[in-house]
């Protein structure tokens, strides 16, 4: 689905990544994990498109996307989600999935037409509510729901897009316990049917959900595979505790 | 941008409610207002408003501050002065004429503008509309600090003698609606609600795959279209086109109307255009000077109400209590 060769991003003449190969496949969580400062958000940038590598290629369905603009890229079907939470805060929970929903709704260019004409997004945008739980905060300002609920509630934004390739940025940083199952439980059954890469730091959620583990450190890919062989690597063990001793 | 703009939550089904009461109120209240005050002064208060609110679909429904509108107002104003006096056009061609130059003005200025954000942006438009200023300076239409004297107001639609002030009233007062009207279904509109979304949040909504940069650019050639509408009304109202209008004053002012009256509320900028015109009228005859009063009510309205008048209302009690009763 999404695949990467040779990914080097250099600023100024620090390199934040280099060499980085990665295939996300159909049907597959793939985790990107690695200690702070490994570079993984700068890969999500550079896989979105959001920053420009400066050497490497990415495919995205057999089609080269090196060159194209993050929101062609996000029309084609690879979403991203942000490392902070990215809701529009001022519009109500309803409004923040109809926003995602008016696009592919052709309901986006008409300054004519009353905000009624979104009605007919309406039942959609429920069945994306209601399915991560959000059905009786759907008309709260997106600014007044807690932590977690504001991820879900991304998440849900995102979904809206039917993306093909999902990109998830620490999908469950700083949330509490209860949240953490929930949202899990919510990628699981959207990686049935769509690619999901996701950058997250719960070795816990990692191992649980994801088929694939790539670990990064300063920029570079240490190691790759599933969860046992990765965690069982002594070098991953290194750069994570610091020390061989456990 | 986001962060600098105290908005007001528009979503809220109450509010807009809230809103169509004070309109109703305000559009009554405009239509007897020439007999009771010098209609010259109220038709200069609409055209602010006007000004006020294009500027204000920009800032306070995209989150893009500029500082150059005068551009586009002081330009229309132009642009209509010599179509109506040079060419010999009826009034309401000539200010589709200030309309169309204004958003041709806001197509190149916008253009260029997008391609930053925050202060950046703001400074684009402050440089390019300095540039402006300095052609109106040069150039020979607009007889350079002589300004464009003695337009004539014409007949409107052929047979409508606008020479007569009331008469010149209730068209500026039609087209000031048909402008609100305007802004209210833009602002009320799927489009919109993008242009809401890319002020909440920039690059959510380029990840949710929208090409920020034209929506942004649509926005800022309505806003200058619409100022252009108010500055080539102006021209009409005064008879008169100056250097005054251009230049980055007017751009301050404008922006001191929109903060006082409310960033992104609907009516907020009108009342805004309406305090800052009082008060220049007000002062104008007095020792004190007009730009101290206005920088220290402006230094009292950052400090103590930022939302702004009608921003405040909406927050406070009354304003609660309002909605409530506007919705039984």
């Amino acid at each position: 689905m999404l695949s990467a060769r040779g990914l080097r991003k250099e600023f100024g003449g620090f390199v934040a990544v280099n060499n980085v190969d990665l295939d996300v496949r159909h049907a597959q969580v793939h985790a990107l994990i690695g200690p702070n400062g490994a570079g993984k958000t700068t890969v999500f940038n550079l896989l979105t498109k959001f920053l420009q590598p400066t050497s490497g290629t990415i495919r995205l369905l057999d089609q080269d996307i090196t060159r194209t603009d993050p929101a062609k890229v996000a029309r084609m079907g690879l979403v991203r989600s942000f490392q902070i939470s990215a809701v529009f805060p001022h519009l109500s929970v309803l409004d923040n999935v109809r926003v995602a929903l008016q696009r592919p709704g052709g309901l986006a260019t008409q300054f004519w037409l009353p905000m009624r004409s979104l009605n007919r997004l309406n039942e959609r945008a429920m069945q994306l509510i209601e399915s991560v739980g959000l059905a009786d905060k759907r008309n709260e300002l997106a600014a007044d729901l807690s932590y977690g609920r504001k991820r879900v509630l991304e998440i849900a934004t995102t979904l809206a897009l039917e993306p093909k390739v999902l990109l998830l940025d620490e999908p469950m940083a700083g949330m509490g316990h209860e949240d953490v199952h929930v949202v899990a439980e919510i990628i699981r059954e959207v990686a049935t049917q769509r690619a999901v890469l996701m950058v997250e730091h719960n070795l816990k959620v990692v191992a649980d959900l994801c088929h694939q583990v790539t670990v990064l450190q300063r920029g570079e890919i240490l190691t790759s595979g599933d969860y046992r062989t990765v965690s069982q690597d002594e070098r991953v063990r290194v750069a994570y505790m610091g020390t061989d001793d456990d | 941008m986001n962060s600098q703009v105290n908005v007001t939550p528009t979503t809220k089904r109450p509010l807009l409610r809230l809103e169509t009461v004070l309109i109703l109120i305000g559009v009554v209240a405009l239509a007897l207002a020439p007999f009771y005050f010098y209609p010259i002064f109220l038709m200069k208060v609409l055209c602010f408003a006007l000004f006020a609110c294009a500027f204000n679909l920009l800032l306070g429904y995209t989150g893009i501050l500029s500082f150059g509108h005068a551009a586009f107002f002081g330009g229309a104003a132009y642009f209509t002065a010599h179509a109506v006096k040079e060419w010999g056009l009826p009034p309401e061609l000539g200010i589709l004429v200030g309309v169309a130059g204004a958003a041709f003005l806001g197509l190149i200025i916008g253009f260029l503008a997008i391609r930053r954000q925050g202060i950046y942006s703001t400074m684009i438009t402050l440089a390019l509309s300095q540039m402006f200023f300095f052609f109106c300076l040069q150039a020979s239409f607009t007889h350079g600090e002589d300004g464009i004297q003695n337009i004539p107001r014409g007949h409107l639609f052929g047979f409508i003698d606008l020479e007569e002030p009331l008469y010149m009233y209730f068209f500026v007062l039609s087209v000031f609606l048909a402008g609100m009207l305007l802004i209210w279904r833009v602002i009320h509109s799927p489009y919109g609600m993008i242009l809401r979304s890319i002020r909440e949040n920039e690059n959510r909504a380029i990840s949710l795959g929208y090409s920020v940069s034209r929506y942004k650019l649509g926005a800022f050639v309505m806003s200058a279209a619409l100022a252009g509408l108010a500055g080539g009304l102006k021209a009409l109202v005064f008879q008169f086109a100056t250097l005054t209008d251009v230049s980055w004053q007017m751009s301050g002012e404008v922006v001191l109307m929109t903060l006082l009256g409310g960033i992104g509320t609907l009516v907020g900028p009108i009342f805004g255009a309406a305090l800052v015109t009082s008060l220049g009228n007000y002062f104008a005859t007095s020792e004190l000077p007009v730009t101290l009063v206005t920088g220290i009510i402006f230094m009292v309205c950052v400090l103590v109400f930022r939302r702004g008048m009608i921003g405040e209302l909406y927050a406070s009690r009354l304003g609660k209590k309002l909605e409530r009763r506007a919705e039984d």
